[in-house]
């Protein structure tokens, strides 16, 4: 599709929603380029849930306009609701069909696709098939919701908070999958309010809080464009003298020292030459180390650094 | 229709969903068939009672025995009071003045009082009195005016409504509730197949409930069915679309169970009490019937009534049939404006 490899599959430009007195969605722009993993982070209550479903045609947007696949709701519907894959963030399938008679419901409204068995072996539920649905683990049931959501063979796949409430390995399990399908081509529209969802599926990150963009870039920009590459982190035992972070913050490549619930942050830039400078400080002020962390910095961190907050707040 | 239709597959799936719910399948198929049996047996036609009452003396036990509907005792005056006095005789025959006779009973005791009518009667009859008009009964035992003929019908339009209206409003309100529907209008489904659905599994559901209560009916008590089966069948489908509207209705809005079941029960109760399913509406004060005649069940359960056992034409019951239509018309009109799809 040359022409319209050219033009973004999704666009959304100045989206206004408001619940009674709540502004879910304030005033959003958006763009989604072809055959990208797009995703939209940010805690609970940001307006993630809110926009993906005006995008899906769901919830009718108070003003602005999107145009998905270079079409628009409510005029388009039925030839945009034959492209789009779509899994919700609560749907509850119902727990007396097996999953073969899930996946045939939902494979019959669609005009193409593959067939049930073949979606299934997909989402690596064939031993399953005959099962209820009431019987699968909760991996399971994501994966069966994503089948349902893959039966259309869709252009464009909206995936709502696809593991949330996922043990570890489910929901690397689902990444694997949702991998796969980046792979196959398709532009994916995903929520999550896990950062190291995001870093590791998307090609580029939009960061929501209360109802807009605050930030937009893939991982590493976003990463690098507030904060430094590492962050390194201390707790110290009692020492003869108080520790002295004035004397941290002079060290070259240390940045942003602070206490931090008993412990000491700060961003660093070079690693193998931060680190050593520090020990020696620490030594020459006596202060015995019990922990000594460092990480790469993360989209959460990001979070925090623009909005003084931690995704998972409440 | 091919298998991968949406409307097949939508209509099996609903099917499907009914068949592995074992108390949907208790309250629509058995409970009807237990509440029939037990009526029936609580109001089976026993052989007229025989009456047991104590006479003192042999001149007055003879002619008394002439009575087939009496179990005459003799006894004597003392044991005769006693037995009178513990329920053991309905009443006591002794020799009164003049060749008369004295009858000691409870005249506030229905047994007593038609002890005393049987037992007069003998004794004057045995003493040479003509009556002078001939009587003649005619007794009313045969199928189709008995206590359980006139309960099958209402059983069978109690039925269809809470199969319809349970059927629909719980089915559509828990997938409401578990986001369900909202997940199948994010797919190209056409709408209006959705419930269409409901009806198309409703009336493959409707043949087995009909059939299971009339069949009972039919095999057990030998309730007959004097209209014409074609007419009958019409008349259920007929109803069961009437209480599917209603049903839709119920469950257009509710977004809890709770809710919808509270609803469904508001609408249901005045009908089961009103629209005489075990009693004829009949007794109701002449200023409610105008009201009670425009309930859907009371037309439904008339029409029943009047096609089963008096073989009623669907022609003859057109003031049934167009109430029906009005309600299916405004439910599902009115449903249709109010659903809410998420």
């Amino acid at each position: 599709m040359p022409q319209t490899a050219a033009k973004a599959a999704l666009r959304v430009h100045q989206l206004r929603k408001t619940y009674k007195d709540v502004v879910a969605v304030d005033g959003l722009d958006l763009e989604v380029r072809p055959a990208e993993c797009f995703g939209l982070l940010g805690p609970n209550g940001a307006g993630k849930t809110t926009t993906i479903e005006i995008c899906e045609g769901l919830t009718a947007a108070d003003s602005g306009e999107v145009e998905v696949l270079g079409l628009h709701w409510p005029s388009d519907a039925a030839a945009l609701r034959q492209r789009l894959g779509i899994q919700l963030q609560e749907t509850q399938l119902s727990e007396k069909l097996t999953v073969l008679e899930t996946v045939r419901l939902f494979r019959s409204f669609f005009q193409q696709g593959p067939g049930a068995l073949a979606v299934i072996g997909l989402v690596q539920l064939e031993e399953k098939a005959k099962s209820r649905v009431g019987n699968l683990s909760g991996g399971q049931k994501q994966r069966l919701a994503l089948a349902c959501a893959l039966v259309g063979n869709p252009d464009f796949l909206f995936l709502d908070e696809p593991t949330t409430g996922l043990d570890p390995q489910a929901r690397r399990q689902l990444w694997e999958l949702i991998e796969q399908f980046k792979l196959a081509g398709r532009t994916i529209l995903l929520t999550t309010h896990y950062m190291d969802e995001a870093e590791r599926l998307c090609d580029r990150v939009a960061i929501m809080d209360h109802g807009k963009v605050i930030a937009l870039g893939t991982p590493r920009e976003l990463i690098a464009s507030v904060c430094a590459d590492h962050l390194v982190e201390f707790s110290a035992g009692a020492g003869p003298h108080a520790l002295d972070l004035a004397a941290l913050s002079a060290i070259e490549g240390i940045r942003e020292v602070h206490r931090e619930n008993g412990s000491v942050r700060m961003q660093v830039t070079e690693l193998h030459r931060a680190v050593p400078a520090l020990l020696a400080e620490l030594g020459r002020q006596s202060v015995s180390l019990t922990e000594l962390r460092t990480h790469s910095a993360t989209l959460e961190d990001v979070f925090v650094t623009l909005t003084g907050r931690h995704l998972r707040d409440e | 229709m091919n298998s991968n239709h949406p409307l097949f597959q939508l209509t099996l799936v609903r099917f499907r969903e009914f068949m592995r719910e074992p108390e949907a399948l208790f309250w629509v198929f058995i409970f009807p068939i237990l509440l029939a049996a037990g009526l029936g047996i609580a109001f089976r036609n026993r052989p007229a009672e025989v009456l047991q009452i104590a006479a003192v003396t042999p001149q007055l036990a003879a002619p008394l025995r002439a009575e087939k509907l009496l179990d005459v005792r003799q006894l004597s005056p003392g044991d005769a009071e006693a037995a009178l006095r513990n329920g053991k005789v309905a009443l006591e025959a002794e020799p009164g003045p003049n060749g008369g006779v004295i009858y000691r009973f409870d005249d506030t005791n229905p047994e007593g009082r038609t002890a005393r009518m049987l037992a007069d009667r003998a004794l004057q009859r045995a003493a040479g009195r003509q009556d002078p008009v001939a009587s003649t009964d005619r007794l009313m035992r045969e199928p189709g005016s008995r206590y359980i003929d006139f309960l099958i019908p209402g059983l069978l339009g109690m039925n269809l409504m809470g199969s319809a209206i349970w059927g629909m409003g719980f089915a559509i309100v828990d997938a409401r509730r578990k986001k369900l529907i909202k997940r199948l209008v994010a797919t190209p489904m056409p709408r209006h197949y959705y419930l269409l659905s409901f009806v198309l599994s409703r009336l493959l559901l409707l043949v087995v409930e009909v059939g299971v209560v009339l069949g009972f009916g039919a095999l057990v008590f030998q309730v007959p069915v004097h209209g014409s089966l074609g007419g009958l069948a019409l008349l259920c489908v007929l109803s069961s679309m009437c209480f599917c509207a209603l049903g839709l209705l119920i469950a257009s809005r509710a977004q809890t169970i709770e809710a919808a079941s509270g609803l469904m029960n508001a609408v249901m109760l005045p009908m089961w009490i009103g629209s005489g399913v075990f009693f004829s509406a009949q007794r109701f004060p002449s200023a409610m019937q105008p009201v009670i005649k425009a309930l859907p069940l009371t037309a439904v359960i008339d029409a029943l009534r009047a096609s089963m056992l008096q073989g009623a034409t669907l022609a003859q019951l057109t003031p049934q049939v167009a109430i029906l239509c009005g309600w299916l018309a405004i439910c599902f009109a009115l449903a249709l404006k109010l659903f809410r799809w998420r």
